[in-house]
């Protein structure tokens, strides 16, 4: 569902040219579940971003189920991340003016779903990560916990194929932080695809594929049995 | 994305920020409030000026002796220049369709009465006055139909002119002196007023020949026509042309009709208008450049949000008219405060000082209001198109 072959990426840093990525070749099935581990700046980022069409290869080929994304308009990319994506970024990103149920009503209305529909399944989308009773609460009334599964409320509204979570844990405690993982793993239990990026090898060690990244390549590409 | 959705979310945008959005939309109101004050008083004048000319009717024509349009000869040749005469005023009324003739004559000359003396204006004028100027005899009667060329020694006072010279005594039949010569005073005009300073009340009308005589004038001032209602300026205008001109061989006067003087009035007083409309737009503009600023601060302290939203599916287009929106919402509801001060203003400002004319034009309204969402459209261009372009990880990474 999932397919790169030999995607390079190169950022140009003063006179320097960086290979953030180069020559990445990955396949992933419908879903898998899938951890992108890798110290500071080995590219996994630039990964996550590329697969999430936030950014485009340099080079190489990327099709998202079976749909080649290299020549996607701006328009189009931007309608394959709302409708067959859902990113979970570390710093939660909700509108802090917003509720709980507007910030997971954002991609409906982005969508142009009527108000009527909207309701119901924003209402269906707190309770099932244990929100129902926080609606109505801005983000700065929230704790950690409950703001990044507001979060991931958002980023599966819309129900998408593919879940990306860019270190979903990295700010916060322990306890909220194996809620959310939970929260994650529920819903590739249900079929979605998840790809966590991230630095913890505990966490990594909870995916049933592993890939290690180094200097923008893939070192390690390991399946747990 | 909805239109309504989209209105909701800058409504609520902007008043999360109520302090800064409520400064900025204040800018965008004392300048169109500015405008709609300013522009009221513009038209108010406009329309009072207008009222002035017009009291003595719309159906007027006036011949005046001399050509206005030079045409580069040098004022060395002799005049051929021929008087307009009382003869002329009275074949004007042959003309079909002209329902009254007013030959005009104006002096300045000292009217006694026993030890009251007094310098008016002395109108000598036709029996015609009354209709073709509009005005009413209050007392009395106006001069009579005499022969025009030997008019008896009838005089009808102003009203001021009346209060001064008799004070409460009854003026019929007095006899007053008018430039030495004895008159005999048959009725008293009613108040007129002022008309741009000139008293039409401190004056005194007496039969036009007699008073080309006692100013040694031979051509009348001018001869104003009264038209029927039906008939156009210019048709009457053209008979008027035709038959002086076979009188006096040349067309040695000048035809102005009251449209055109309205005319060139009304222009005149609409670039007035124009003026104060756009002294009120510089303040406008001051508030547009709030706008623009605060919609920029909006932009690079959303940043963050403008990378999610892109994230999450939004198009460029959609960022876009979201900030738009957001400059257009704040510019309409300034727009529509500054209305409601502007006009409170005019009106506020009529009741206070009933000498000075205001008029809110509703279409002025509707185009302040129009012009008030068309500059938040134009302030909001720049912030917006930079929130479309931005690179949406760029974006997400500010925090």
């Amino acid at each position: 569902m999932i397919y790169l072959a030999g995607i390079e990426r190169i950022f140009q840093v003063g006179d320097e040219a960086v290979h953030a990525l180069s020559n990445v070749n990955l396949t992933l099935n419908a879903g898998e579940y899938i951890a992108i581990m890798g110290p500071s700046g080995s590219g996994k980022s630039t990964l996550l971003n590329i697969i999430g069409l936030l950014d485009r290869p340099d080079r190489g080929v990327y099709r998202l189920e079976d749909v080649d994304t290299t020549d996607l308009t701006d328009d189009q990319q931007a309608s394959v991340r709302r409708h067959k994506i859902g990113f979970v970024f570390q710093f939660f990103h909700l509108v802090p003016r917003l509720t709980a149920a507007e910030n997971v009503e954002l991609p409906l209305i982005l969508a142009g779903v009527a108000p009527a529909e909207r309701q119901p399944r924003v209402q269906a989308a707190l309770s099932a990560l244990g929100l129902s009773g926080r609606a109505k609460h801005r983000p700065d009334q929230l704790s950690g916990g409950q703001r990044q599964r507001v979060a991931i409320a958002r980023a599966t509204i819309m129900q998408p194929n593919v879940i990306l979570a860019d270190e979903p844990t990295g700010n916060l405690d322990r306890n909220s932080g194996k809620d959310v993982i939970q929260s994650l793993e529920d819903l590739n239990k249900k079929g979605m695809t998840l790809i966590l990026v991230t630095h913890d090898p505990d966490l990594g060690s909870r995916a049933l594929r592993k890939i290690q990244m180094v200097d923008g390549k893939i070192l390690e590409n390991t399946r747990a049995s | 994305m909805l239109l309504n959705d989209s209105i909701k979310l800058a409504i609520g945008s902007l008043s999360s920020r109520r302090m800064r959005s409520f400064l900025t939309a204040l800018g965008i109101a004392v300048g169109i409030a500015s405008v709609v004050l300013l522009t009221s008083i513009g038209e108010g004048v406009h329309k009072f000026v207008l009222s002035e000319f017009t009291q003595f009717g719309t159906n007027l024509i006036a011949v005046t002796p001399g050509r206005a349009t030079t045409t580069g000869i040098s004022g060395a040749i002799i005049s051929n220049v021929r008087p307009l005469s009382m003869d002329d005023a009275l074949a004007l009324e042959r003309i079909p369709r002209v329902v009254a003739v007013a030959p005009f004559v104006q002096g300045n000359a000292p009217v006694e009465f026993g030890k009251h003396s007094r310098r008016s204006y002395i109108f000598g004028v036709g029996p015609e006055v009354p209709t073709v100027w509009r005005i009413k005899v209050a007392m009395g009667r106006f001069l009579p139909y005499d022969d025009p060329r030997a008019a008896r020694a009838f005089a009808v006072l102003g009203s001021k002119l009346r209060d001064e010279l008799f004070g409460s005594e009854n003026p019929l039949d007095r006899r007053i002196r008018i430039g030495g010569e004895r008159y005999r005073v048959i009725g008293v005009m009613e108040s007129k007023g002022q008309m741009l300073g000139f008293d039409l009340d401190d004056a005194v009308y007496i039969p036009a020949a007699r008073a080309l005589a006692m100013f040694d004038r031979e051509s009348l001032m001018e001869i104003d026509l009264l038209y029927a209602a039906g008939s156009t300026a210019d048709e009457i205008a053209k008979k008027i042309k035709g038959l002086l001109i076979a009188r006096h061989g040349a067309e040695d006067f000048t035809i102005t009709t009251q449209e055109q003087m309205l005319d060139v009035l009304g222009s005149v007083l609409n670039i007035l208008t124009l003026a104060v409309g756009a002294l009120g737009g510089i303040s406008l503009l001051v508030g547009s450049v709030g706008i623009l600023t605060i919609m920029t601060i909006a932009v690079n302290e959303r940043t963050a949000e403008i990378g999610l939203l892109r994230a999450i599916g939004a198009r460029r287009r959609q960022i876009l008219v979201l900030f738009l929106g957001e400059a257009v919402v704040l510019a309409s509801i300034g727009g529509l405060a500054g209305l409601v001060i502007g006009a409170g203003g005019a009106w506020l400002l009529g009741a206070m000082v009933p000498a000075l004319p205001t008029h809110t034009p509703w279409s002025y309204v509707v185009l302040a209001e129009i012009l008030a969402g068309f500059i938040g459209l134009l302030a909001g261009v720049l912030p917006a198109r930079h929130a479309a372009n931005l690179d949406p990880i760029e974006a997400l990474r500010a925090e």
